[in-house]
Order: C-alpha cells, then structure tokens, then sequence
C-alpha cells in the first residue's frame, strides 16, 4: 500500500497506515478507496466530504494518533491539498518531534 | 419510545425521550455535546432502542439551551447543565448514568456512571475553534485559536453552529474527565470509526448492537 512512498522506513510506513485510517474515519469513506490514495490525489478542495469542519477533525485526530502538535500557520492549501502533501508536512513533524 | 417533560432549573421544563417500563436498570443517557451530539443523534437512540429490547429504561433529556429549549444556548455555563442532569436525575430516579463522549463532563458522580468515549472541554473546545479558524479564514480573515478563545473569554463565540457564552467557553476549557465512581468504554472496543468525526455519518447498526452489549455487561 506505501509502494510509492518515497521513504520506505517503518515510520513512514506507519504514519501512512494511520493516515489512511484517519482519512477513512472523519470522511467516512470505505477503506479500498482510501488504500488507493497515491501521492496526487486531491484531498481540500476535491473531496466534497473534506469541509471546514471536517478538515479541523481530521487534524485534531492526527495531532492525537500521531502525537503530534499542528499550529494554525502551517495549514494552509499545499498541505491538504494532495495525500502527497499532507503525508510528507506529517512525516516532518514526527521526524522534528 | 415516548417524549414526555421534566421540570429544569434555571429554565421552566425541558424534553426528554424515554424507554420508561419500570425495570430494574433505568439509565439516564447524558448526550454528547455540541456538534457531536448531533452527530450521534441517531445512533443515541438506537443504543437506546437495543438496550429497551434488553430490559433496560433509558432517558434522555434536552439540555437548556438545545432542541426545543426556550431559554438561550449562550447563558448556559457547564454547571447549569450538570444541574440540569442532576434535576433530571431527580425525576427520572436513574440506577446508573450513560454519558457519551462530552456527555462525561456533566454527568452526577452520585450514581455509577458508564463513560462511552469521553472526550475532555479542552479537546472538544480545540476542534471546534480549529474549525472557526479555518472558516474565517477562507473569508480571509487571520485570526488564530488564541485570539478566539481570548475574544470568545470575553464576549462569547460561535462555534460549530453554537453560540456558546463566555462561561462556557472558561468551562470547556478547564473541564477534565471524572474518574469517580466511573468505567469507560473506548471506542477500540465497539470497534470501527467513532460516528461523532463524521459531519453526517452513516447509521452504524453493529456499532449500536455493540455498545448496547457493552453498556449491559457493565450493568451486571
């Protein structure tokens, strides 16, 4: 499922079994069109699930599954905008934390 | 099912929805709060519906200042509404309490309490000012979440639809979970994705059978 991730270790393996799950979990999508998620699919603004208030529960979830602290300033389009986007500003936060 | 009145402080009654057949376990059902109790609307009802079918009484009462309340959401604090449940307690004569994720945070420690996925003020109260942040700002506005909370401290805030008073925004933030005479069930054991996340979730009939099975073992 994380074949075409560009940093094959367990964490990024990790962190993008969990995504998925989140993902899965607040937009309430099945879990096979989750897992087909790859590093280009839109996320904010080509989900029509994906609304303010979703985006806010997806992160709040990530920040306590991951344990992980997101500031306000660092969301912004090119984060949620792709699975890509969003799978790489994460995996720098567990690497920073 | 029937919806029937119980007389409320600081408001004159309120509704409440029961399953009322005099049996041994009478559960007064403390609804999640907010956005989230609206979410798990449908499913409150239908844990409900399967613990009526397994001889259990359950009640469930509006807060002051939800539903059909006529007295205003922004002058409630959370105190109001743990007297609120207190009061409804005293009508219903409850053998336990059954909160829902923020239900846990005004729920009277006088009875057992079951805890289905508690969520604490301060993680209710930052989802729901994430999301205010993320509003105002595709209407361009650059206000964070510690210039709402300081604003809302002050003059009150709309939040996920609810315009909650300054109180209310000073309560959610310190309320903690109680542990007194508590037991909790995680979302880990009914399994599957809690229904509260989702804006419109889908109706989850396991998950209902689930906890409705959870809720009676912690009965016994």
């Amino acid at each position: 499922m994380a074949s075409d991730l560009p940093a094959p270790t367990a964490t990024a393996e990790d962190t993008d079994l969990i995504l998925r799950q989140v993902l899965a979990d607040v937009l309430g999508l099945p879990a096979e069109r989750v897992a087909e998620f790859d590093e280009d699919s839109g996320l904010f603004g080509h989900l029509p699930e994906l609304d303010s208030m979703a985006v806010a529960t997806l992160l709040t979830e990530i920040e306590d599954r991951l344990d992980i602290v997101i500031e306000d300033d660092e969301v912004d389009g090119e984060m949620l905008e792709t699975y890509g986007g969003l799978h790489t500003f994460v995996m720098t936060k567990r690497s920073d934390g | 099912m029937q919806t029937g009145l119980w007389p409320c402080p600081g408001s004159s009654e309120e509704y409440a929805l029961s399953f009322d057949r005099g049996r041994k376990h009478r559960l007064l059902v403390v609804r999640a709060l907010f956005d989230e109790g609206s979410s798990l609307r449908h499913f409150t009802v239908e844990v409900m519906r399967q613990l009526d079918a397994h001889g259990v009484d359950t009640f469930l009462p509006d807060l002051p200042g939800t539903n059909e309340s006529l007295v205003p959401l922004e002058l409630q604090t959370l105190n109001d509404w743990k007297e609120a449940i207190k009061a409804a307690s005293d009508h219903f004569g409850p053998s336990h309490m059954f909160t829902l994720r923020g239900g846990a945070l005004i729920a009277s420690d006088s009875l057992p309490v079951i805890q289905y996925a508690p969520a604490s003020g301060a993680s209710l109260l930052r989802a729901m000012l994430r999301a205010k942040v993320l509003t105002l700002r595709e209407a361009g506005r650059d206000d964070t979440r510690e210039d709402l909370f300081e604003r809302g401290q002050t003059e009150g805030l709309r939040l996920a639809g609810y315009k909650l008073g300054p109180a209310m925004i000073a309560d959610l933030q310190n309320a903690e979970i109680p542990h007194e005479n508590a037991v909790e069930i995680a979302q880990g054991d009914v399994g599957g994705a809690g229904l509260w996340l989702q804006a419109e979730p889908a109706h989850d009939a396991r998950q209902a059978e689930t906890l409705a099975r959870l809720v009676l073992e912690r009965l016994r």
